[in-house]
């Protein structure tokens, strides 16, 4: 039996009086690729960032249920717990955003946050997740330069290497992809397949064929419910859901 | 945690600060309202609205009232407005994308810029040396072109913002129906910067009846309503500046007086501004 | 030629003569201030007009010294007071308040900028003056103070300045993207961490182009300073005692201008400093505005 990281309790959200998510109930495996798939608009975002509760900066939002990480209903901490719990979950977005700061900065932005760590050591951090992200050699003569200046698929694996600097356990990961040229994306997706054996990855996608491509379990979600979950061989070989089947078919998407 | 706790502490010291910040903003305005209300209402009369004022109006109690300077204010800013409009337009259709070099558009919209930012008075003595130059005495006409000055920066600059919203699919939709440059600035971007529009022109209007500094060196003073464009005119801010430069404290309340019926206007006007904004924002696409 | 590509071309060199117009109007003006500061300058030299603090216009003597300073010390209070409060309150509005007093602020900030100067100066005369003299001076050990001071300008500038820092502040704050302070809060970021670090980097260039903006205001304003500075125009000894502006000058002068022929052209020099200092600093702004967006691109 997998070990489990992430688990939903009749999870449900009303965002400005849509309700988005409908008693969602998952298990999300650890230290393995989750991707959770579904047609747009129908509450994949919403999910993963439920997740590390960055939904709660959103005005008209109504949550209930539970989410359980490492035994405890995240839900039921309150204000002054949520930075270690987003801390545990790294974030990777749809649009590369970098911080208005030098790539360096950026990678040590964590770190500088929560520790007081000497200038050695964050040196060494940050050249380490620079090399897991696969970007150091890259940049490593420029690492003082502003952030924005790298191209797209550079900075989504700044992103990336930003967010494992400070130590999560899981990465969540919304389209990270679809802004990205083929080449940058195929990159994304390799690192991401690297990274799986140290975190749980947790990705959102809409592209069948990247689900396909890298992903161990998949959960399907249509307007706001969970249709099917389940491994990625018993998925695409065996769905047992009619919606499911016309999704993998193209009916639906 | 330490050092978390630290690190909220000072969120804290600063979300204190941030509510000291706001009722400071909120109590100024509260403060200004409530004393020029108080002492306004305490001071105005039906005389004061329906009578011009006489001679003795700056000297003692009674003497007629107001009613010269608002018409006066009103007889300024509207022609202003107006003509402020009609360049404005101009100007802000012309500076789209379409018809000019980035460049010249640019340097034009920082000349417009640095206009606004121009202390009036400055337009004021613009006024009053070609006034002193063409050897004329202040009047209404000096007025309107000093206030017209003040106002085409604001007008034209929020008419522009308005229009660059416009989204580009709008546009090019328009001429690939084979409408000209011409025909599709008037047409499809008029309805979508409406709003825009509209408060920018409202902006103006609200400035042209409450500034003081244009008009204290064109307009002059009059115990009349003008009948003719090269009158002196008395005019809402500067009666107040008259009245307060009086000794006798019955002559200053009037001042009162005259500044309540100044904001109530202004804010008659920003009321309208923001319903007639909300109204034609239905035909706007998002 | 057809009627709909002639009624193009006439409208179209319509706004252009009229555009035309508009930047001509900047150089006119200044144009005109030159020419009417000529007859000052030659008369009195600008060293002088700068630098000596005798202001005596039917002797003949028009030095701006003290003038000058009670500019750059109104001002500089002025904006001192303004701008942490001004930021502070924007802050809050875009991160930290709920929809609805956001929605009720809105208002409250467009309503305040719109209020008339005079109505700021009448109302500083009637509650600042007595407050200042009776209150606030004497707390700092001036029993002397008449109320009309360099002090109580400041003060109500530093309210008509609110409304600018704090609407320009609150539209460069929204204009971040919120996948940038998602990104921040996900490493962990405290709320205020990210609005330090993210949020203010991020807006940077919006943020000095309206305390800029905030500052030329301040600088600018006529009316309410003349209402309540004293109209003395001597170095000022004290933030109590009574001063004067470069803009606030003009206000009180200008009534002389016909029975002093020198007074005109000194007034127009005035004119001019202040045209010049406006134009330097919105060329600042332009120029700071550009620079940090080829640099923070977004």
């Amino acid at each position: 039996m997998l070990n489990i990281h992430i688990e939903t309790k009749n999870l449900n959200v009303t965002y400005h009086n849509n309700h988005v998510l409908k008693n969602v109930n998952i298990k999300i495996p650890a230290k393995q690729l989750t991707a959770i798939i579904g047609p747009s608009g129908c509450g994949k975002t919403t999910l993963l960032k439920s997740f590390n509760r960055l939904l709660d900066i959103r005005d008209d939002i109504i949550i209930s249920g539970e989410i359980i990480v490492d035994n405890e209903n995240i839900l039921d901490h309150k204000g002054s717990d949520i930075p270690d719990i987003r801390k545990k979950m790294g974030l990777l977005s749809q649009k590369p955003s970098p911080l208005p700061m030098s790539i360096y900065d950026n990678v040590a932005y964590g770190q500088r946050i929560h520790n007081k760590k000497s200038k050695e050591e964050l040196d060494e951090i940050v050249k380490h997740c620079l090399k897991e992200a696969g970007l150091w050699d890259e940049v490593k003569d420029r690492l003082h330069e502003p952030a924005t200046r790298l191209s797209a698929g550079q900075q989504q694996r700044l992103c990336l290497a930003r967010a494992i600097a400070v130590k999560p356990e899981v990465l969540l990961c919304d389209e990270p992809t679809s802004a990205l040229d083929p080449i940058s994306a195929q990159q994304i997706e390799k690192l991401l397949l690297k990274l799986k054996k140290e975190y749980t990855v947790v990705l959102v996608t809409h592209t069948l064929r990247q689900a396909k491509r890298v992903a161990d379990y998949l959960i399907f979600l249509y307007f706001g419910e969970v249709v099917e979950e389940g491994s990625s061989h018993d998925f695409f070989n065996n769905p047992k859901d009619p919606r499911t089947k016309a999704y993998l078919e193209g009916e639906i998407s | 945690m330490g050092l978390l706790n630290w690190r909220f502490l000072e969120e804290n010291i600063f979300k204190i600060l941030m509510i000291f910040s706001i009722l400071i903003v909120v109590g100024s305005l509260i403060l200004i309202f409530t004393v020029i209300v108080f002492n306004g209402v305490s001071s105005i009369s039906i005389e004061m609205l329906t009578q011009t004022s006489s001679p003795r109006f700056y000297l003692s109690k009674g003497g007629g009232g107001m009613l010269n300077a608002i018409v006066g204010s009103l007889l300024l800013a509207i022609p202003a407005t107006a003509i402020a409009f009609l360049i404005g337009i101009c100007i802000a259709l012309y500076l789209q994308r379409d018809f000019i070099h980035p460049g010249i558009s640019n340097f034009i919209r920082l000349c417009l810029d640095i206009l606004w930012g121009v202390p009036s008075i400055i337009y004021g003595i613009f006024c009053m040396t070609i006034m002193i130059a063409l050897g004329m005495s202040t009047s209404l006409l000096f007025g309107i072109i000093a206030l017209t000055l003040l106002e085409i920066p604001i007008i034209t600059r929020s008419i522009d913002e308005s229009i660059k919203m416009v989204p580009l699919g709008l546009k090019e939709s328009a001429y690939s129906l084979g409408s000209t440059k011409f025909e599709t600035a008037i047409k499809v971007v008029r309805r979508q910067a409406l709003p825009g529009i509209i408060a920018g022109v409202l902006l103006g209007l609200g400035r042209g009846i409450g500034d003081a500094a244009s008009i204290l060196l064109t307009v002059g003073d009059s115990n009349f309503i003008p009948t003719s464009i090269y009158q002196s005119t008395a005019a809402l801010p500067t009666m107040i500046l008259n009245l307060l430069s009086m000794p006798d404290p019955n002559v200053q309340s009037k001042a009162h007086a005259v500044a309540f019926v100044l904001l109530i206007i202004v804010l008659f006007i920003s009321i309208i501004s923001r319903t007639l904004t909300k109204k034609s924002t239905k035909y706007v696409i998002k | 030629m057809d009627k709909r590509k002639l009624r193009d071309l006439i409208g179209t060199k319509l706004m252009l003569i009229i555009t035309i117009f508009s930047a001509f109007i900047f150089f006119l003006i200044l144009f005109t201030l030159i020419t009417g500061s000529l007859y000052i300058i030659e008369d009195q030299s600008i060293t002088k007009l700068l630098f000596s603090s005798t202001w005596k216009p039917r002797s003949g003597e028009f030095g701006l010294l003290g003038v000058i300073v009670g500019t750059i010390i109104v001002t500089s209070l002025a904006m001192i007071i303004s701008i942490p409060i001004s930021l502070l309150t924007a802050i809050y509005i875009v991160e930290y308040s709920h929809k609805k007093i956001r929605q009720i602020i809105r208002p409250f900030i467009d309503v305040l900028a719109g209020v008339p100067s005079v109505v700021y100066g009448l109302c500083a005369f009637i509650v600042f003056v007595p407050l200042v003299r009776d209150v606030i001076a004497p707390f700092f050990g001036e029993y002397n103070s008449s109320g009309f001071s360099i002090f109580t300008a400041a003060l109500i500038l530093s309210i008509m300045v609110f409304p600018i820092i704090i609407s320009l502040c609150v539209e460069s704050f929204n204009a971040v993207p919120i996948e940038l302070k998602e990104a921040s809060l996900s490493v962990g970021a405290t709320k205020w961490e990210t609005v330090k670090k993210v949020v203010f980097r991020a807006s940077g260039p919006g943020v000095i182009s309206a305390i800029l903006l905030g500052f030329g205001r301040a600088f600018g304003e006529t009316i309410a300073v003349s209402m309540v500075i004293g109209n003395q125009e001597k170095i000022p000894s004290s933030l109590f005692s009574q001063g004067q502006t470069l803009a606030s000058i003009i206000a009180q002068n200008y009534i002389d201008v016909m029975s002093l022929p020198k007074l005109e052209s000194a007034l127009i020099f005035v004119g001019l400093i202040l045209f010049v200092v406006v134009l330097i600093f919105n060329l600042l702004g332009f120029l700071v505005l550009r620079k940090a967006r080829s640099r923070w691109d977004y």
